[in-house]
Order: structure tokens, then sequence, then C-alpha cells
């Protein structure tokens, strides 16, 4: 027998787990809407994706180097950072943007704030939304080779008709990920399969979205119309990739549906009667921000008061 | 209304096959049997006999220190050698009574009880006291004080824990399948102390074998049934228990009886049997040895004071060397430094694990995913709690029904960042019972 046996506290068996299986998990879910971008947009995609990562990956690195932490790239939470902001580029976007964004998300958005599981902001939401303030020319380029002229939701803004379609396939101008709704349901089927996340997040939140864009659109029951929403812009990426990112979402049950249907009215809003066609990636920011009232209103109830009906 | 289940839960790989299929299997231990006289909830025992008695088997060595307490009877028959501080599964060195064993198990001889028929409420409650049974499923409250409620005519439910969620376990298995009769019968006496009550056999589904044996038992008794539970860790847990064999829901600060409910483990019945039918006193109970590190996996049936390490001597010894010794299941037992300590009345298994995952899982930063939140059957938030529990913020903690926690260890369990989330709400919580103490 050995000299020493382990000593600790209950439980002593472990689930297998673990954080940076979630993370993979992530990461493949999110490759039929990356391979779909790359073959709709070109090589150059891929180039600005991977490098996109490189650059978050580099940054969380350095500067776990530099504040002589242990590092921590071996989570793999800086690869979806990296390929969820990449994905939210226009096709063409200059590299060094790419660059700047990756390392803006990691290291304003993520690190100065304690690193994973600490910021309060979805990091590549954050570097999206400071690249859109600060380099508007570049980052609402939709133009390349295969489209020219609007996106789908500005088109649809601007009272012009779209494919719809197109817009289900992804043949349509946009972002790297976002133009192909049936490859994000697919990555989300898996993720839900695979029990990484769950429906009521993305759930309430297109529905709600939905129901007003049937009252407010101004549109009455117009199915397409409403098709076309939903289709279009961020939506489905958001709701699936972004919405339901673990840190900066409600961690309550309750709180969950509550800020489904936040982000569908906030998204409504900006879309509807913003000046802008898109407004995913602000009303997630928004509502993260909103996450620890949201906690604080929605505390379970602990079994024996009330919290044990199913 | 039975519920079946409850929210929250895990399902962890069960290990029951490697000893489920062992017959239990009597052993007569050679060296000394120790007996702490701590083995239960309340005030210590204290020892009626001194350092070169003879005692017999049967013989009671040491007297209830109090009404919330419990007696303690030889196992083996010889002399006292030492009265003094043994190191018990828990790691505390608990003051013991040592018996020098001459292998001969000389027994007293028992006075036989009335008939059950014939027995008031007081004898029947009087007999089980005096028998030292304490609950045997690892909490080891007295049975006697969970049997005399203020009220009884208003318990109506009186629960028997066949669920044995833990992972590994079959002593309650082996028991249900090798004496249905007297786990039965001892149901019975119990419920000849509470005039409305119904009795439940609550089994968890994964023991199809014993479900049939005990609805073919009890086919013909109007007051008992057999509820079917699904198969989930922490079944077995009182308050979910309670919660899914009658849809009734007690929170921290209340007792099974509050929801008129009395629950009790397998073992603990059968012994109510023994002492009530036969007048034996507790001298043995059953105890799972098992794990990837036995050769021969097996159910014994132990005389309680019995060394650990004869039973693993027994068993011929570790097929691989342990890296980790758990007296108890894998979620809520004691994981031991030292072999060398004494069953007791609520050990119920001794798992040997060639590899202890604990110690090779890194703890990394939380991530929020919420799947503690999802397990957790006290529908609390342990990655919070945990939080406020390592920065000593106590308030906040309560505030967030830490105290409401029954230390499954679920979160632990499941935290894909490994997090050490049990560990630290337990011992926050103990330490705002201390301080609640003090007041």
């Amino acid at each position: 027998m050995k000299e020493k046996l382990q000593v600790s506290t209950n439980p002593h068996i472990r689930d297998k787990w673990k954080t940076n299986n979630i993370m993979s998990l992530v990461v493949i879910a999110l490759m039929p809407t990356t391979i779909f971008g790359i073959w709709n947009f070109g090589w150059y995609a891929a180039l600005l994706i991977a490098v996109t990562i490189a650059s978050a990956v580099i940054s969380e690195w350095l500067f776990c180097k530099i504040i002589k932490k242990k590092s921590t790239i071996k989570d793999m939470s800086a690869v979806v950072t990296g390929l969820l902001l990449a994905l939210n580029f226009p096709p063409h976007l200059p590299l060094w943007i790419g660059i700047l964004g990756g390392a803006f998300a990691i290291i304003v958005v993520k690190m100065l704030f304690g690193g994973l599981g600490q910021n309060f902001m979805n990091p590549a939401l954050g570097a999206r939304c400071f690249l859109l303030i600060s380099f508007a020319k570049y980052m609402t380029d939709f133009t390349c080779d295969a489209y020219t002229g609007a996106t789908p939701l500005t088109a649809l803004k601007t009272g012009e008709t779209v494919n719809v379609l197109d817009m289900l396939i992804g043949t349509t101008g946009g972002t790297i990920g976002e133009t192909s709704m049936i490859a994000i349901l697919l990555g989300a089927c898996f993720l839900i399969i695979m029990g990484v996340i769950d429906l009521r997040i993305p759930g309430m939140y297109i529905l709600t979205f939905a129901v007003f864009v049937l009252i407010f659109g101004g549109r009455g029951f117009d199915l397409s119309y409403l098709s076309a929403h939903l289709a279009g812009g961020g939506l489905m990426l958001g709701a699936f990739f972004m919405a339901t990112d673990y840190v900066t979402r409600p961690i309550t049950k309750k709180g969950q549906y509550l800020y489904g249907i936040l982000l569908g009215i906030l998204t409504g809003v900006f879309r509807i009667f913003g000046p802008g066609a898109e407004g995913v990636s602000y009303a997630i920011i928004i509502g993260n921000l909103l996450v620890p009232l949201i906690e604080k209103v929605t505390l379970p109830k602990p079994f024996g008061k009330g919290g044990e009906k199913a | 209304m039975a519920r079946f289940t409850f929210r929250g839960g895990v399902h962890p790989y069960d290990g029951k096959d490697i000893s489920k299929d062992k017959p239990i299997k009597g052993y007569n231990p050679k060296g000394d049997a120790v007996y702490p006289l701590s083995q239960h909830i309340g005030a210590p025992a204290q020892a009626i006999v001194n350092k070169g008695d003879a005692v017999l088997v049967g013989q009671k060595i040491a007297e209830a220190g109090g009404f919330v307490s419990s007696p303690i009877y030889s196992s083996v028959s010889g002399t006292v050698k030492a009265i003094e501080p043994r190191r018990v599964t828990t790691g505390d060195m608990v003051m013991s009574i040592v018996i020098e064993n001459d292998g001969e198990f000389n027994e007293v001889t028992y006075e036989t009880p009335k008939p059950v028929e014939l027995l008031l409420k007081e004898d029947i409650l009087k007999l089980i006291q005096e028998a030292g049974i304490v609950g045997m499923g690892g909490a080891g409250f007295p049975t006697h004080v969970k049997l005399a409620p203020k009220e009884p005519e208003k318990i109506d439910y009186v629960i028997a824990n066949c669920a044995e969620c833990e992972p590994y376990l079959t002593s309650d298995y082996r028991r249900m399948i090798e004496n249905p009769e007297k786990l039965v019968e001892g149901l019975k006496i119990i419920l000849r102390l509470f005039d409305n009550a119904r009795g439940i056999l609550a089994v968890e589904d994964n023991k199809p074998d014993c479900i049939k044996v005990l609805k073919e038992l009890t086919a013909k008794e109007e007051k008992i049934s057999v509820v079917s539970l699904h198969t989930k860790y922490p079944q077995g847990s009182e308050r979910q228990l309670i919660y899914a064999a009658t849809g009734r829901a007690i929170n921290s600060s209340m007792l099974p009886a509050d929801a008129g409910c009395v629950v009790n483990n397998v073992d603990t019945i059968v012994a109510v049997y023994h002492a009530v039918v036969e007048g034996k006193p507790l001298l043995r109970r059953i105890v799972t040895v098992t794990g990837d590190c036995i050769k021969e996996p097996c159910n014994f049936n132990v005389r309680i004071g019995t060394n650990y390490r004869e039973l693993i001597d027994e068993v011929g010894g570790f097929a691989k060397e342990p890296e980790k010794i758990v007296s108890g299941g894998p979620m809520m037992g004691f994981a031991l430094f030292d072999l060398d300590v004494p069953t007791t009345k609520s050990s119920s298994a001794l798992l040997c694990l060639s590899h202890d995952e604990v110690a090779d899982a890194e703890e990394t930063a939380c991530i929020n995913c919420g799947r503690c939140v999802e397990v957790c059957p006290g529908r609390v938030i342990p990655s919070r709690l945990a939080d406020f529990a390592q920065n000593n913020r106590k308030e906040e903690f309560e505030k967030m029904n830490g105290m409401e926690c029954c230390e499954c260890g679920c979160c632990s369990y499941i935290c894909p960042a490994k997090r050490h989330l049990t560990q630290s709400i337990k011992s926050m919580r103990r330490t705002i019972l201390a301080d609640r103490r003090k007041k």
C-alpha cells in the first residue's frame, strides 16, 4: 500500500467535462457558419479569421506573461472570442483592424476585469462595438466581389424587397459569419444536443423579437417581412452564440427568460425605431450590463421554501 | 402525491455492478474490536466497563449519555484492553473502548420480548432505544428519538429509505434481496407507533428485482406501498426522498415530522426488527467493500468495531495500489488517511479507488456556466455561495440561502472548472452554525 493516501472532502468523484471541452464544442459548433462564410466570401475571410483568433490568443498569452500569472490560453476561451469577433467582421476588413479587435476584446474587455469569468460584457461584442464606433467606414463596408450594395437588412430598412430564401441559405452580403441562418442553426442544434446551451435565452429572445416585429413593424402580419427580419443581420448568431455566453448571461433560470425577453425588445427597438439597420450587438451588450440586476430580482427560492416544484 | 423525482441531481457512474451480486457474507474479526463512544449524533455514550473487565457478545459496554444518545454493545467476547482515544473514519481521535477479542464469540442469552402484538408503544420505543439503534444510512441519528416526535398522531407516512443512491454501495440492495421479510416486518413494527401512518418502501428504479420482491411481500398489506423512484443522486437524501415519495417539501430548518413523515434506512429498519422481535441489540451491519482496487469485492455482515484493515485482508487485499480510500460512498463519504479505523454503526462501505479524480482536477476560473445551479437539489446558486464563502462574507452567504445547502456534493461533481464548491460552502456553513451556537 502507498505510504500516503489522498485525502479530500466529499465528493470524491468528478464529472469528465472540463471548461476547455465546452469551449472546444462551441468552436466546433461555429464551424458550419465559418466554413460557409469562407466559401461565400473567399479565402481572404479565412485569413482574417485566422489573424483575429491569433491576435486574441497571443494577447491573452502576453497579458498573462506580463502580469506573471499562469497562462490561461489552454481553456480555449480566447479562441472562441477571436472566432466570434471575426465572424462579425465584413469580409474585406483590413487585417490590422482584426488584430486590434482581437487584442481589445481580450485585454480591455476581458483581462483587465479579471480574466475569464470576471468580464461583465461579452468580449467579442464589446470589441465589435468599439470597432464600429472607431472605424465605422471599414466596419460597415459590406461590398465585395460577390455582392454589391446593401445587406438584406439595410435593404429591408429602406423598404426594398429581399430574397428570403437567399437569406436562409446565406448567399447574401453581410458579415462573414452571420449570413447563413441554416449553418448557424446547424451549429446551435449541436450545442443544444450536447447540453452546452439550452433554448431558454435564444428561444425567448427570438420569440419576443418576432412578436415585437409583428406589432411594431408596421407591416402587420407579413410573414416574409418577419422571416427576413429573423434571418437577417446578426440575430441568429447573436441569439445562439453571443446571448448564451455563460459569463455574461444571468445564472438563474428565471433570469435567463427575462434576459431573453429584454434582448428581444431591445433588438426590436434598435432595428425598427433606431437609425441603423442592425441592433443585436448593442442589445446584447446593454443586456450584459443589466445582468446583475436581473439576477438580483430572480434569485431562486430554495427547496422547501417554494423552489422544489418542477 | 408522489412525484417520483426532484429537481436537480446528477447521474454519476454507479459502480454497483462490482458488488451487487455478491451475497452477504458473515465475518468474525480476529483482532481487537474498537467502539468509539461517539458514533451517533448527540451526547457521547458513557463507558460502563473498566479496563480488565471480561465482556461477552451482546453485553452493554456503554450507556447512553442522554436522551439524544445511544448505548453501545460489545460484538466480540474478551477483555477490555483500554479506554482511550482512537482514530475514527472522520480523522478525529474519539474516546473509544478497546476490547481484546478472545475469538470465542461467547454470547449473552437474550431475553425474548413479548410478541409484538402485546407490546405497548412505549415498550417498542424502549426496546429500540435500549438496542442502541441509530440511523445506519450515514447520519447516525438515534432512531428512538426519530420515532418519538411530539405529535405521533400527525405522522402520515413512515418511509423506508431504500433508494441507496450513492454510487458503488450495495449493502441496502443485498439486504432487500436477502432479508426483505425482515424489512417489511420492521416497517410494520414502526407503523405500530403511528396510528394514522402509512408505510412507503421507496426504492430507486435501478433495483427492479427489489421492487418486485417487496411488492409481492406487501401485496396483502393495506397500509404499505412500494414506490419506485427515478434513479438519480441524491434521491436518498431525506428531503429529496420525502418530496419524491409524498410531494411534501421541507427546508433546512424543518424536521421530516413537520411534513408528517418519518424516514428510516433499510438496515436501521432491519435492526428494529431484530431488537423488537428477537430482543437483540445492534451488533452488526452490512458493509460493502468495493472499488477497482479490491480483488474480490464483497458485502459483509460485519461486527461493529471490526478494524477496516481486516476487511481488506479478508477480500484478498488490493489488486491495485489504492490512491484513495473512502469510508462510505464517493459522494458523501470520508476519505481515510489510515486504514486502522473501526467499523461503526453508520459505516456503509469501504471504497478503494486506484485513481483519485479530485487530485488531478486542476481548479480553474468559474465561467458562470450554471451547471451547479442546474443540478443543485437545494435550489441555491452554489457558485455564488462558494465565492461568498471564500471571501468570508457571511451575511451575503446567508442572504443567498447558503444554509439551505444539504452538502450532497452535486455542484462539485458537475463543475467543469473543477471548483471545490461543496467544500467551500460546507466550511462556511460550519462556521455560521458554530457562531449561532455561541450566541
